[in-house]
């Protein structure tokens, strides 16, 4: 009995060898045939987290994706891996007395971050609502479309990521495929993502998209100046959101964002928080300001303000 | 006792080596602070040359708040003494039927005059209400006499759009490049396309 019991595991053992080896000929089989992206496959299938990364393997993570990007669109991209600046957290006010509606902002941040154009993301939304309700969502519209704005007795407030110091999109993830980084801007690894929307669940803000196709991006509209945690373009399947042009603002000198340059009224502000010289920082301490649904206590780096 | 007799010179030694690497050290290279990957700050030995710079709140370059780009004038326009050399200044109150008629006043009409911003003699030059002549690059000086408040909201970065780099060269627009000084009320725009919806095409 006992004999016969170890002749079986005997076998068993046996067999589970061979069936291993046979997988591994066949996985071999598979990978092998000289189809030239399969190497790159392969990398990028077992590449790490972001952040678990070593300097090499980071440095051959950004050569495969700007060669990946430069073959695709036809032009030299680069992906920038620049990390935060010491003694900056930053900070975005917008004057909602300013605000035309004009949407010249949701269009700005659609050219400079790659968003696909169909099926459509854009990470502003500009809501228009009324100036006797005040900010009241049951009240808020944004597929307005008159001839001209502003109309009488609207008033208009664009919402994009509020870069929460307690973001609830982060802590929802299971696979921590996004967080907060050290200068306030929450960000998401498109290479860990694995597209479960807990984060569009989680933020209040509706201020995170996913991409359900695979992102249409005219070659020419593509700006090549990425950044690996910012615009690069996106596959299908994963989650992205505005990270106030990451690519821009992270360099010294840093431009402004895309969606600050192009508002035809100065009704957006950036800069450091932690510069008490900065616009922000003058506006938060002599404007009436408020933050979005502050009874969440996300505590949103995103300004709405009053000048007038 | 022994022990420690024996070994205290070694030690001041030693210690007197080491401070002198490290005051040594200290004269070309700085402590650098960066957050790595992981969002640890790491502080690292950096020489000159490979050090990054960091945001310095303190020694910062003073920026010239007042750059600005050129007053949007009509083409053609300016100098404005290639015309007016030739005329005689007349300070009366008038309709204006030859030139400048494209020119309707909506800013406090019927309490101003041309001549109160313009200066009656010599063209190229605005005037204060001091008497004093400003340039047209600096006709903020002039808004700013009645619109104080935006002014100093202006000066600071809050009324009036910065372009250019938010911790380094910035450039402002002049109040002209917003608001027609004649007219400046900040007109209708159309707006562009609302976003498609869900469902609907593109997707």
């Amino acid at each position: 009995m006992s004999d016969n019991k170890k002749c079986d595991d005997h076998v068993l053992h046996k067999s589970r060898r061979k069936v291993l080896k046979g997988l591994a000929a066949g996985i071999g089989l598979i990978v092998m045939p000289g189809r030239d992206a399969s190497a790159s496959v392969w990398e990028e299938f077992f590449q790490k987290h972001f952040r678990e990364l070593s300097k090499d393997e980071l440095k051959s993570v950004i050569a495969r994706l700007e060669k990946e990007h430069s073959k695709k669109f036809g032009k030299q991209v680069t992906v920038k891996t620049t990390p935060p600046i010491e003694g900056v957290k930053y900070g975005y006010g917008l004057d909602l007395s300013r605000c035309i509606g004009c949407r010249r902002c949701v269009y700005a941040c659609v050219d400079e971050n790659n968003q696909s154009r169909s099926p459509q993301i854009q990470w502003i939304r500009v809501m228009q609502l009324d100036k006797e309700k005040g900010v009241d969502l049951s009240y808020a519209e944004h597929y307005y479309n008159p001839a001209t704005v502003p109309e009488k007795g609207r008033f208009y407030m664009p919402v994009q990521c509020q870069q929460c110091e307690k973001p609830p999109c982060t802590k929802v993830c299971p696979v921590q495929a996004t967080w907060k980084e050290n200068d306030g801007i929450v960000v998401v690894d498109y290479n860990w993502c694995i597209g479960c929307r807990y984060c569009m669940a989680a933020c209040p803000y509706g201020a995170r998209h996913f991409n359900w196709g695979k992102p249409e991006l005219p070659a020419s509209e593509m700006n090549p100046s990425t950044h690996y945690l910012g615009n690069r373009p996106r596959p299908k399947g994963v989650v992205e959101k505005c990270t106030f042009c990451i690519q821009r603002t992270r360099e010294q000198p840093g431009r402004y964002p895309a969606c600050e340059e192009a508002c035809p009224v100065g009704a957006r502000k950036f800069g450091n928080l932690l510069d008490p010289e900065s616009e922000i920082r003058y506006l938060i301490e002599n404007k009436r300001v408020f933050i979005f649904k502050e009874e969440l206590n996300t505590q949103p780096k995103f300004f709405y303000f009053y000048a007038t | 006792m022994k022990i420690l007799r024996f070994a205290s010179p070694k030690l001041v030694l030693l210690t007197l080596v080491s401070i002198f690497f490290l005051s040594a050290a200290s004269a070309y290279a700085a402590r650098v602070k960066e957050f790595n990957r992981s969002g640890q700050l790491i502080v690292t030995e950096k020489s000159a040359a490979e050090q990054q710079p960091v945001y310095d709140i303190k020694n910062r370059p003073k920026e010239n708040i007042f750059a600005v780009p050129r007053p949007p004038f009509s083409e053609g326009v300016f100098p404005c003494s290639q015309c007016h050399k030739y005329l005689k200044p007349n300070p009366k109150q008038r309709v204006l039927t030859e030139h400048h008629t494209e020119i309707v006043l909506h800013h406090a009409e019927g309490q101003r005059w041309c001549t109160d911003c313009h200066n009656l003699v010599n063209r190229d030059k605005l005037r204060l209400v001091s008497g004093d002549l400003v340039d047209f690059t600096e006709s903020y000086r002039l808004c700013g006499q009645c619109h104080g408040d935006k002014f100093r909201d202006w000066k600071v970065g809050v009324h009036g759009k910065r372009t250019g780099n938010w911790n380094g060269d910035k450039q402002y627009l002049l109040c002209v490049h917003c608001h027609n000084p004649h007219d400046p009320k900040f007109k209708a725009l159309k707006p562009l396309p609302p976003p498609n919806r869900p469902g609907k095409a593109g997707h």
